[in-house]
């Protein structure tokens, strides 16, 4: 009963405190907004429009008919000419170009020489997504409206995209960002809040009254999980909005992956607040989760393009296992129930982190 | 374990790494009464302040308050004594009224008597014009009045005060010793540390800390007449040149100046100090008269940190 009172009271006072901190209150909901829309809108991993210079050595009707269709693409854009492959490298070197297109001298011949390539592409390796197009462009036919025609390749491999058939990428940035925001806010407001009052000299006041270490820490995170459903609310409602992220599972479904995610992040946010003297400590140590949670945790590359090493420690983290749950409730239409293990993951973290920052956090000075 | 006692301590130390903040501190605090802790900055009052209430966990020693061990039994005792830490600890966000009612939550203080209690608290430490006023707003005087409110709200047995009045003018400083009187008559036990001298004589018994260590305790009356010392006031027209005279002998311990007053401190086992400090200016041709007067607390505090520095050197 007095406990209840007390969990109340400590609730009560972390809201009234984050109401009146209008920067603090403005971040719960700005940041999210801002985040998204910045993400959402600059990532592009369809790649277009890259810097191309030609040099046509051919100088044939049919060269520059292929030169023509490459800037059809849309892939290129071929801001120059060249003499040489040599000074396409140049223009390479000094990064004024990303590709450089070599038409050789005999490029009609070896158009029909099915054992020699007809064109040199120079790419620009030192940008890995850069490769990656120019790969693309390999498989670009050439028309022929005069002479033989090409003996056309049967392709081996028919690709089916599902869950994303346009390649948009803010579709696969979505679910992911999700689980980066709500990180970075509920991580860092909690490592603060318990560090601020250590600073600011309250923790002795209130660790000299009958209020318990797990009242204390539950009533400070409380107020927060409340303020990360209503992040994710806005995630989504902006990812629908402007990016026509679909939401393919339950709604249900992703609310109850949300809590576990947050429980999970502001539990590690006190466990960190336990470990830190001042915020700026706190800010620091945040930062040092948060790096790995964006690059180790599928969000940014394939998990399982990593090494070993790096998936192990992509497994420990919890935003790896949310970003699992997001993807497959948001994108595949997967239920809950399918991935239970990452679920069980965020719960079992929750507890382990909350108890060590319940024991680490005595009711001591020393 | 007695009665009569609201603290004892037997051997308390605490080290930090090399340094010992307080050393073997015997303490016995009667019930209902002020207890001063007389000491300058870095002599272990608050170190010793933060064991009696569990916060520090003692190297060496044991402590027994109102009848509870101490840092063991530290949660039984928490809703029975109230602690005003040496730094403002409520909340600056909050409103006065807000605090206080944080606090009497915490405590578990029963509903229904609450506002009423709250209420009384506002009058009775003159914060009834600041009850909605943010509290990180209000002067020095206000947030000490509101420390000792907050305090003192869930009526404990026993009030910790670490310097409550370091920050605080002279007039809020007296009004706040009232106060703290008017509290003892109520039963309640109060500790309270202070580097004032003014402070620590309205004390009903105090101790005097030095380096960690009890150099001196008992009531003010006690201290001040078993200073083993005569004290010889010297007035003069020129001080500088009787300071001069007599600062060199080797029997005074000790010369403070105090505008044209002269404070002179000599071991008792002299037999005839008024003879002795006048023969020095006599010599040195300076027009002083000298007389001998009894001890203040500060002439105590003077000697007794003396003898201890001259014991660890």
């Amino acid at each position: 009963m007095s406990s209840a009172t007390r969990l109340l009271a400590i609730v009560k006072k972390e809201v009234r405190q984050l109401r009146r901190d209008r920067l603090t209150f403005g971040m719960i909901f700005g940041l999210p907004i801002i985040q998204i829309l910045m993400f959402g809108y600059a990532i592009n991993m369809d790649v277009r429009n890259l810097k191309t210079a030609v040099a046509n050595q051919a100088g044939s009707h049919l060269s520059r008919q292929f030169i023509a269709e490459l800037g059809e693409t849309q892939v290129v854009d071929i801001v120059a000419t060249a003499e040489s492959p040599a000074a396409l490298e140049a223009m390479l070197r000094r990064g004024e170009i990303s590709i450089g297109v070599h038409i050789p001298r005999d490029f009609d011949r070896r158009v029909v020489d099915l054992d020699r390539a007809a064109v040199h592409l120079l790419v620009d390796g030192s940008d890995p997504t850069i490769l990656g197009v120019a790969n693309q462009l390999r498989s670009m036919p050439i028309g022929f409206d005069v002479g033989i025609q090409p003996v056309e390749k049967q392709s081996l491999i028919e690709i089916r995209s599902f869950y994303n058939p346009e390649h948009r990428t803010p579709v696969n940035i979505v679910p992911g960002l999700m689980g980066v925001i709500l990180l970075m806010t509920m991580m860092l407001f909690t490592a603060v809040a318990i560090v601020r009052e250590r600073e600011r000299g309250n923790l002795e006041l209130l660790i000299n009254t009958p209020v318990s270490s797990t009242e204390l820490m539950v009533g400070k995170v409380a107020p927060y999980v409340l303020i990360g459903l209503v992040q994710l609310a806005i995630i989504l409602g902006v990812g629908q909005l402007l990016f026509d992220v679909p939401i393919r599972g339950s709604i249900l479904d992703l609310y109850i992956a949300g809590s576990a995610f947050i429980a999970a992040n502001l539990a590690l946010g006190l466990l960190i607040s336990t470990a830190v003297h001042t915020q700026f400590q706190a800010m620091q140590l945040t930062v040092f989760i948060l790096m790995p949670s964006i690059l180790l945790s599928g969000f940014m590359f394939p998990f399982d393009g990593m090494p070993v090493a790096a998936q192990y420690l992509g497994e420990i983290l919890p935003t790896t296992h949310f970003i699992r749950l997001t993807r497959g409730i948001m994108l595949r239409g997967a239920e809950i129930g399918e991935l239970m293990p990452e679920l069980y993951f965020l719960i079992g973290f929750t507890l382990v982190a909350m108890t060590m920052a319940a024991l680490r956090f005595t009711k001591r000075l020393d | 374990m007695n009665k009569d006692f609201a603290i004892e301590a037997r051997g308390l130390s605490k080290h930090f790494g090399d340094v010992r903040a307080v050393s073997s501190l015997d303490l016995d605090v009667p019930r209902g009464q002020i207890y001063g802790f007389l000491g300058p900055n870095g002599s272990g009052k608050s170190t010793t302040i933060r064991m009696l209430c569990g916060l520090l966990t003692p190297t060496e020693g044991s402590a027994t308050v109102l009848g509870t061990a101490v840092p063991e039994d530290a949660k039984s005792l928490r809703p029975r004594i109230g602690y005003m830490t040496q730094k403002f600890s409520l909340f600056d966000d909050m409103t006065v009224f807000e605090n206080l009612q944080f606090i009497a939550e915490i405590y578990s203080f029963p509903a229904t008597d609450r506002a009423a209690r709250i209420d009384e608290l506002l009058e009775k430490y003159n914060l009834e014009q600041q009850r909605k006023q943010m509290t990180g707003t209000m002067s020095g005087g206000q947030k000490q009045r509101l420390g000792l409110a907050c305090a003192v709200l869930h009526h404990p047995e026993l009030l910790l005060l670490d310097e409550p009045t370091s920050a605080v003018d002279p007039q809020t400083r007296r009004d706040f010793w009232a106060n703290l009187f008017r509290l003892a008559q109520g039963g309640t036990t109060i500790l309270v540390s202070t580097h004032y001298m003014d402070e620590a004589e309205r004390c009903h018994r105090l101790a005097i800390l030095d380096h960690g260590v009890k150099v001196a305790d008992g009531t003010p009356q006690e201290l001040q007449a078993e200073t083993g010392m005569h004290i010889v006031e010297v007035i003069a027209g020129d001080p500088y040149a009787a300071q001069a005279a007599i600062q060199p002998l080797p029997e005074v311990a000790s010369v403070t100046q105090l505008g044209v007053r002269l404070r002179v401190l000599l071991p008792n086992s002299i037999a005839d100090p008024v003879a002795l400090i006048e023969r020095a200016l006599h010599a040195h041709n300076v027009n002083a008269s000298a007389t001998t007067t009894s001890a203040t607390l500060e002439d105590v505090f003077v000697a007794v940190t003396m003898k201890s520095s001259e014991r660890s050197t």
